[in-house]
């Protein structure tokens, strides 16, 4: 599959996308960036079941802009603003409350702030969304380090099984209607809980055998030397770390800290390779971290940079004000930048449609 | 290659052994069939191959043992993961990963294999089992035939010398099953995989095997024979066996090609006969209908003394409608009506423009591949599912509008999965709710349990019923409430043909006494023996709709095997061949 790339490298890209949306305000910028990376998403998702998440992303990402809004509007605003928009009748509170406003004002100036405010949460919201329809959960977990093997596969197995519980909630909220009771409300819910754990055990009995049958849990045979070194190794890295954490968190111990604390990190991660020697798996296609990987992960990790930087060079165009109340402006040189999380599109090619072959 | 001497297996807490005397081989390169009715132990003997007998289900194996040399006593299912490879049933509780590729390399990976062999290997196994273009569809999304192929390729790719497989075509339907079966078939006489595999519906099966292992009852040992020797004294056979029998060919042939060549004679005998197409209970019914009949009147010209199936009077007495409450639709009604419905699921359109009418007292098989729409629209019938457009009417009520309670005492469907109906402790219990939630008079469940399933204890736990009594339990529970219209969806899963004929005869009554029945089923044997019109669906569509007779002659996939031997006389199934020559020969 050539248009593989390696699941970090997604998440690399759209943390930068994020980070970038963190720095501004502007809702150009903003915007900018929500379409950004909506076309990569758009260009480059498959149709597989966790690319559909992004389309939930983006309505949490609305529901925090309303939400934001919202409050600005029912509970006013600190932005000082001289043109008002509507007034609420003002609820009057006891004097404990004061400074708690509910009701009243709502000037342009208050509204148009939170408006930037929640657009800059929803675009975070959406870069993140954009990383998860991108790369696959699964193949991101399988690229973390052999020790974690099996919590990848805990992880994997539960995404499987989220499915089929809510399946079979709604199957057995279904026969209840078959048996003449009422299939709405709490009662029917709480009544289908026990077959639903019921056959949610008997899956993971059956998925247990059929792992069992093949091969989950194979050890190889490890000398005793090896064995003893890898014990020894974790159990004194681990103390290590300990002692060295305490060290640097004490003000006595600053002079011995940190060495302590990075020989027991080495130690103990030695003794977990050591450790991964006992199960003879292998890895079929590990991800490769390649040309065009470093292509997309740099692409956002320069936007975030290039969007820091001019927000130091020249913060105003990044946060335009609100009081006077101006029309934002787009600065060239940052929307320019933003518009380099474009490169996936060019260096990554799009994802053939899922479904060619039906049969 | 696995070798069982002097097998016996015992679970915790039973008194019996679930086998014993389980002594014969199966050498290398050979299909070994198991059969024999429900419960005589077959999973049992799958699983003591694969080690998950008794590592992992407990109990007591006595004897030994041997897959490719290995003891399975001293050696793990996992430590045998090299040499065996096992499948369900039920695919998907199979799956560990969630796309196709990775499921092939999940299991070469725990074994430690390299990774360029890995490689290879996923590659070869995705074109054997033509999944090539599959390679990085999420499993979730994929038709039940091409997960079976998936779990197939997965227990593959380690290369293990012997395949053991559970039923793997009872849950699909006839085209997905010739999929799977053709790559078994590939396996074997391609690669030389020794394979042993149980299954129910030996109509699809049996002709492949090389030897057929039969567990004739529980406990008893099995007989190792050629398929011919054995399905002559099996208890359990297709009915092309049957008719090889009836006819008494030698040897019995197993399929439909060696059946046809040996029929000349019989064609020529049944030539002077017309088959009964009112089916096994003459009824008058079958003719062809356009639709939609709205006129039609429902006729009750019931003749039970002709009706040939060995009918439990009780059962008859406590399901005839003498006493019909005030509030219950009247029998005059159609049962069912169905107009150009329309049902979406998301953005796929499940049915469309579909009408249908049920008439009292007619049995109605629908059928179709998996995903047609047959489930879609008995979920429409019990108001599980509201319509895009259209109407549904079932007893004069709007189904999705009307209150549970009150739609009971007019249709009442049988899940895929009967035991979703049971809910209670005991088979008491479970009567006595279905008897509240119905309005019924106390001890009306139990007495059509009764009727149903004669010597069931009142202190029995749903669980322990076997499918086919699991089965009727839930159809005593839905006949509780007296509807006139009985909806099964997929009755004969996992169902022994002895649970079936069970099955055929309850319907009959059922059906004699006017109640409209619907099922949706993949089992074109059962349809033949008990429907009076079939319904064809494609992509949620109906694309034929008859009398049995005329619809599934002429369909390569849907035609019974007996029709096939037969045709072109219009013969369904050997009970019909048997009662003409009974008339021919007094």
């Amino acid at each position: 599959m050539p248009s593989r790339v390696h699941p970090l490298a997604w998440w690399f890209w759209a943390l930068g996308l994020a980070t970038a949306a963190s720095r501004t305000t502007n809702p150009l910028l903003l915007a900018l960036l929500i379409a950004v990376a909506g076309y990569v998403v758009a260009t480059h998702r498959t149709d597989a079941p966790w690319a559909r998440s992004y389309t939930a992303f983006v309505k949490l990402g609305l529901a925090v802009l309303l939400i934001r809004l919202a409050f600005a509007v029912v509970l006013g605003s600190p932005i000082p603003g001289t043109h008002t928009l509507l007034t609420l009748p003002e609820v009057p509170l006891p004097d404990w409350a004061r400074g708690i406003r509910l009701g009243g004002r709502v000037t342009a100036e208050g509204f148009l702030f939170a408006l930037y405010d929640g657009l800059r949460l929803a675009a975070l919201l959406i870069c993140v969304g954009a990383a998860n329809a991108l790369a696959n959960p699964a193949r991101l977990l399988k690229s973390l380090p052999g020790a974690l093997y099996e919590a990848g596969v805990a992880v994997v197995v539960a995404m499987t099984f989220a499915p089929h519980l809510v399946a079979d909630v709604r199957r057995l909220r279904a026969a209840r209607r078959l048996r003449g009771r009422p299939d709405r409300g709490v009662r029917g819910l709480l009544h289908v809980g026990l077959p639903v754990l019921e056959g949610a055990l008997e899956r993971s009995v059956a998925l247990a055998a059929a792992m069992d049958s093949r091969g989950y849990g194979r050890t190889a045979e490890v000398p005793a030397p090896v064995r003893r070194t890898t014990a020894a190794l974790t159990l004194g890295g681990l103390l290590g770390v300990c002692a060295g954490t305490y060290g640097v968190l004490t003000a006595a111990g600053s002079t011995y800290g940190l060495p302590v604390l990075l020989a027991g990190v080495a130690a103990a991660l030695t003794g977990l390779r050591l450790g991964g020697r006992r199960s003879p798996r292998t890895r079929y296609r590990p991800e490769v971290w390649g040309v065009r990987a470093w292509l997309v992960a740099g692409s956002g990790m320069a936007v975030a940079v290039l969007l820091i930087l001019s927000a130091a060079y020249d913060p105003a165009a990044l946060h335009p004000t609100v009081v006077p109340l101006t029309a934002p402006a787009l600065p060239l040189w940052p929307a320019a930048a933003i518009l380099l999380g474009l490169l996936p599109t060019f260096v990554v090619p799009a994802p053939g449609p899922l479904f060619e072959e039906p049969s | 290659m696995i070798r069982f001497e002097d097998v016996s297996v015992t679970y915790d807490g039973a008194a019996e052994p679930a086998v014993r005397g389980v002594d014969f081989e199966v050498p290398e390169g050979e299909l070994v069939l198991l059969v024999g009715p429900s419960g005589v132990g077959k999973s049992t003997v799958l699983g003591a191959v694969s080690g998950l007998v008794p590592h992992f289900t407990g109990g007591t194996l006595r004897g030994r043992v041997t897959v490719a040399g290995r003891d399975t006593r001293t050696h793990k299912p996992r430590e045998l993961a090299d040499v065996v490879g096992t499948v369900g049933q039920d695919p998907l509780s199979h799956f560990v990963t969630d796309t196709v590729e990775d499921e092939l390399a999940y299991g070469m990976e725990s074994l430690g294999i390299a990774p360029d062999v890995m490689r290879r290997r996923v590659e070869e196994t995705l074109d054997l089992l033509g999944l090539a273009g599959l390679r990085d569809r999420p499993i979730a999304t994929l038709s039940g035939g091409q997960q079976q192929r998936v779990a197939i390729g997965s227990v593959l790719t380690p290369h293990p010398r012997a395949l053991v497989l559970d039923e793997p075509t009872s849950a699909l339907d006839p085209a997905a099953a010739e999929e799977v079966l053709a790559v078994l078939q590939r396996l074997v006489h391609d690669l030389g995989t020794t394979v042993l595999m149980a299954e129910h519906r030996l109509e699809r099966v049996v002709q492949y095997a090389d030897r057929v292992a039969l567990l004739p009852a529980p406990g008893a040992p099995p007989v190792l024979g050629t398929p011919a020797e054995m399905m002559a004294v099996s208890p359990v056979y297709p009915p092309v066996v049957d008719l090889g029998r009836l006819a008494g060919w030698s040897p019995l042939p197993l399929t439909v090609r060696d059946a046809r060549r040996r029929s000349g004679p019989l064609r020529e005998t049944l030539a002077a006969h017309t088959p009964s197409h009112q089916g096994p209970a003459p009824k008058g019914r079958g003719e062809p209908r356009a639709q939609p009949h709205p006129t039609r009147t429902p006729r009750r010209t019931d003749a039970p003394e002709l009706s040939p199936a060995p009918t439990p009077s009780l059962l008859r007495r406590l399901v005839r409608r003498t006493r019909p409450v005030p509030d219950a639709p009247s029998l005059s009604a159609h049962p069912a009506v169905v107009d150009a419905l329309s049902i979406e699921h998301g953005r796929v359109r499940a049915l469309h423009h579909l009408t249908l009418t049920v008439t009292p007292g007619e049995t109605i098989a629908l059928m179709g591949r998996n995903g047609a729409g047959k489930s879609t629209l008995l979920s429409a019938l019990v108001g599980l599912l509201e319509p895009a457009a259209g109407s549904v009417r079932v007893g004069g009520a709007v189904p999705h509008r009307t209150a549970p309670a009150d739609l009971v005492r007019r249709v009442g469907l049988v899940p895929q999965e009967p035991r979703d109906l049971l809910y209670a402790d005991t088979v008491a219990a479970e009567c006595a709710a279905a008897d509240r939630d119905a309005g019924a008079g106390p001890g009306t469940c139990r007495a059509l349990v009764s009727g149903l399933l004669p010597g069931i204890a009142d202190d029995t736990h749903p669980r322990d019923l076997s499918e086919g009594q699991r089965l009727t339990l839930a159809l005593a529970v839905v006949l509780t409430a007296r509807p006139p219209l009985v909806l099964l969806d997929e009755p004969t899963r996992g169902l022994d043909y002895a649970a079936k004929s069970r099955l055929v005869a309850t319907l009959r009554t059922l059906a004699a006494d006017g109640h409209a029945i619907v099922l949706a089923t993949h089992d074109v044997e059962l349809a033949a023996e008990l429907a009076d019109r079939v319904v064809i669906l494609a992509d949620g569509e109906i694309v034929a709709d008859g009398p049995t007779h005329e619809v599934v002659v002429g369909s390569p996939s849907f035609a019974p095997q007996v029709t096939k031997i037969l045709a072109p006389q219009k013969w369904l199934t050997t009970t019909q061949v048997r009662r003409a020559l009974r008339r021919a020969a007094p």
